[in-house]
């Protein structure tokens, strides 16, 4: 998880009533530059859903998903096995109570960064 | 190529290059890929040929493009179908009305034209997420709250032409009533303002509302009179603190005295915080906090309280109400919150339990009580749009839980307005649980409670699942509808609903022989002879669609 300096999650800046509010990218220190474009449309369209902990309907639903495995957190931005052509499906097709994006929300290039940026971690 | 109803294939292609000359080609869409984005992803008509579709889009960035569009759009007949965020779900999504129209999509028009703290209030566009508004004002670390519904990512414009509320202080909580001045592009392509917006040079557009002579500005709200391209908003000053208290009464009359005592604090001022009622015998949860059953699944209840319940009737029986006495579990609760100083809402707690201690066995209880802003680090700890802070977290319900191990692809709200009284709460619980269980609609547990976003009326809301099965969706689509036809029997009706469910909703409200939808009928024909704006929008019909239907 990708955390500010103060060891709080980015998502509760994002959310918070906070006078030091700044965009995310520019706190996630650890991350490479190269993904910094699509971590800004993660945390834009995905991480209200997506963030750490039951609160977020995603993560929540993806936990109790893939109980067990390599899944089991529910975080998509930790996942190991994630194909760029899932992440464009879900975008564009959505899954459950989650809609599907439209190109005048995330552009076709947007959609690439995402994918680059969460399947940073994907091998093969 | 998808083509629009009564339009050629050359006069469509036509106005596509002339919408390409306006907003450029990539902001033209005509490939089923990217019509298929607009599909509703909540449609109670999911995957079935009666889904309302779109036959093209086309996304301006600037009220003069949507004016040229409109011409272009007059032009050739072309029907086009307004969205803003296009996250309208549960009540339509970003699909048209009329099936086959071209989706105008203002998504892109996102800007944050002014934000005043001095005077606290906001100019914006269409395109404008209540998320972008919220961190605009963290950016500009300006003190002034929104008021937003559980969706944060729905549009702050379109949010309030659909009427839709939030969570904040009464005075914001009604998002069409806290707008002030429009912006609007007619149908024939012409420039309005409304209210002072109308004098050249405007100095107040978004500090008094009506301006002089007819307010029209409702009339652009559900309706399809033209398109609404900025449109002000007051905000509400960041609070000194918050208060929130609950009051838990023993008995199930008790639930009269509640209502009527809510009803003279709320309309007296003496509380103006989003108030909530639920029942911790009934295990029906606070409006507020369903997002926490979700999360953590419902409340234990002990094997006589279960049993006790399913032989209740209407939520109530006399060894019911005797087990909750002598288990010190309330029937009801009242929750009640105030924003303000502190001296002040602490004067107000004790005037509140001043006149609800007047119901014998009533107990208070302070829940919260913290200063403003919130810690980030406890921001979740709360409902964040009881603190202006827009969120995803509703988007549980129906999300994949321990709880809810089949998710569903969606819900229909059931959301009519009833009178602001314990007893009509009763009633629509009996009229609406006797209806529900007749049409194998699965609504009801042993009780509903009702929201109590407005002052002065309830809305006595129910989600209806959209399932991956046409079968279960045509017997909930059609329950829905004689629901609908239930609830105008007995002199209720929707605030809000999707397309395909508008014409059933409008028929309701038909008082003199249909008066108000003939009236609507004479404005459309008057505002848009050509019939091209969102046609069938709240049941709004153009004239060559009222005859040929």
């Amino acid at each position: 998880m990708i955390r500010a300096k103060a060891g709080i999650p980015v998502s509760v800046f994002l959310l918070a009533l906070s006078a030091t509010w700044a965009p995310a990218v520019a706190l996630a220190d650890d991350l490479p530059q190269q993904y910094a474009a699509g971590r800004l449309v993660y945390d834009r369209w995905c991480g209200a859903c997506h963030e750490p902990g039951i609160m977020h309907p995603g993560t929540h639903a993806l936990m109790v998903k893939y109980p067990g495995g390599r899944r089991a957190t529910g975080v998509i931005t930790e996942w190991t096995d994630l194909p760029a052509t899932y992440v464009s499906y879900m975008v564009r097709h959505g899954m459950s109570v989650m809609p599907q994006f439209r190109k005048t929300e995330i552009t076709d290039a947007e959609l690439a960064a995402l994918a680059a940026y969460l399947c940073r971690n994907t091998k093969g | 190529m998808r083509i629009p109803p009564g339009v050629s294939a050359d006069d469509f292609s036509r106005a596509n290059e002339e919408f390409a000359r306006v907003v450029g080609q990539e902001w033209v869409f005509t490939s089923d890929a990217d019509l298929d984005l607009y599909r509703d992803a909540y449609s109670p008509y999911l995957n079935e040929p009666e889904e309302r579709v779109a036959s093209g889009a086309v996304a301006p960035t600037t009220t003069e493009e949507v004016q040229q569009i409109v011409r272009i759009a007059n032009k050739y007949r072309i029907p086009l179908y307004t969205i803003s965020t296009g996250k309208n779900l549960g009540y339509g999504g970003s699909a048209p009305a009329y099936s086959g129209s071209v989706v105008l999509d203002l998504k892109r028009m996102n800007r944050i034209i002014e934000v005043n703290e001095a005077n606290a209030y906001a100019l914006v566009e269409p395109g404008v997420s209540y998320f972008d508004l919220y961190r605009y004002i963290q950016e500009h670390r300006l003190k002034v709250w929104i008021d937003c519904p559980d969706p944060g990512w729905g549009s702050v414009v379109g949010n309030a032409l659909d009427r839709g509320g939030g969570y904040t202080s009464a005075n914001y909580r009604n998002h069409f009533d806290s707008h002030c001045g429009m912006e609007i592009v007619l149908p024939d392509g012409e420039l309005l303002r409304t209210g002072m917006g109308a004098i050249p040079n405007a100095q107040t557009w978004q500090q008094y509302k009506s301006g002089c002579g007819p307010w029209i500005d409702g009339i652009f709200s559900q309706s399809n009179y033209g398109i609404v391209t900025k449109m002000g908003f007051w905000l509400m000053p960041q609070p000194e603190a918050y208060l929130r208290c609950t009051v838990s009464v023993p008995r199930y009359q008790d639930l009269m005295p509640l209502v009527e005592t809510l009803n003279f604090l709320e309309n007296s001022r003496i509380t103006s915080g989003f108030p909530d009622i639920d029942s911790p015998l009934l295990g029906y949860p606070p409006v507020g906090q369903v997002q926490l059953w979700n999360e953590t699944g419902p409340p234990k209840m002990s094997t006589d309280q279960v049993r006790l319940l399913k032989d209740a009737k209407l939520g109530y029986s006399p060894q019911l109400e005797a087990y909750a006495v002598r288990a010190g579990i309330p029937y009801w609760r009242l929750w009640l919150s105030f924003h303000g100083p502190a001296e002040v809402i602490d004067a107000q707690w004790r005037a509140a339990q001043r006149h609800l201690g007047r119901i014998t066995g009533a107990r208070f209880t302070v829940v919260n009580q913290v200063a403003v802003p919130l810690d980030p680090a406890k921001v979740s700890d709360y409902h964040e749009p009881e603190f202006g802070i827009p969120s995803l977290r509703a988007f549980s319900i129906g999300a994949r839980s321990p709880w809810t191990p089949t998710p569903s692809k969606g819900h229909m709200w059931f959301s009519p307005i009833i009178p602001r009284t314990g007893e009509a709460i009763i009633e629509a619980n009996r009229v609406f649980s006797e209806a529900a269980r007749d049409l194998g609609m699965p609504l009801f547990g042993t009780f509903t409670l009702p929201a109590c976003f407005w002052e002065r009326a309830f809305i006595f809301i129910l989600a209806t699942p959209v399932t991956e099965d046409p079968a279960t969706n045509k017997r909930y689509r059609e329950g829905f509808k004689k629901l609908i036809e239930v609830g105008g029997q007995h002199g209720w009706g929707e605030y809000r609903t999707a397309p395909v469910f508008q014409q059933t909703v409008m028929d309701v409200y038909s008082f003199n022989n249909q008066a108000l939808q003939r009236f609507h009928a004479t404005l459309k024909d008057a505002i848009d002879p050509n019939g091209i704006l969102s046609a069938g929008r709240y049941a709004i019909w153009p004239k060559h669609l009222r005859e040929r239907t």
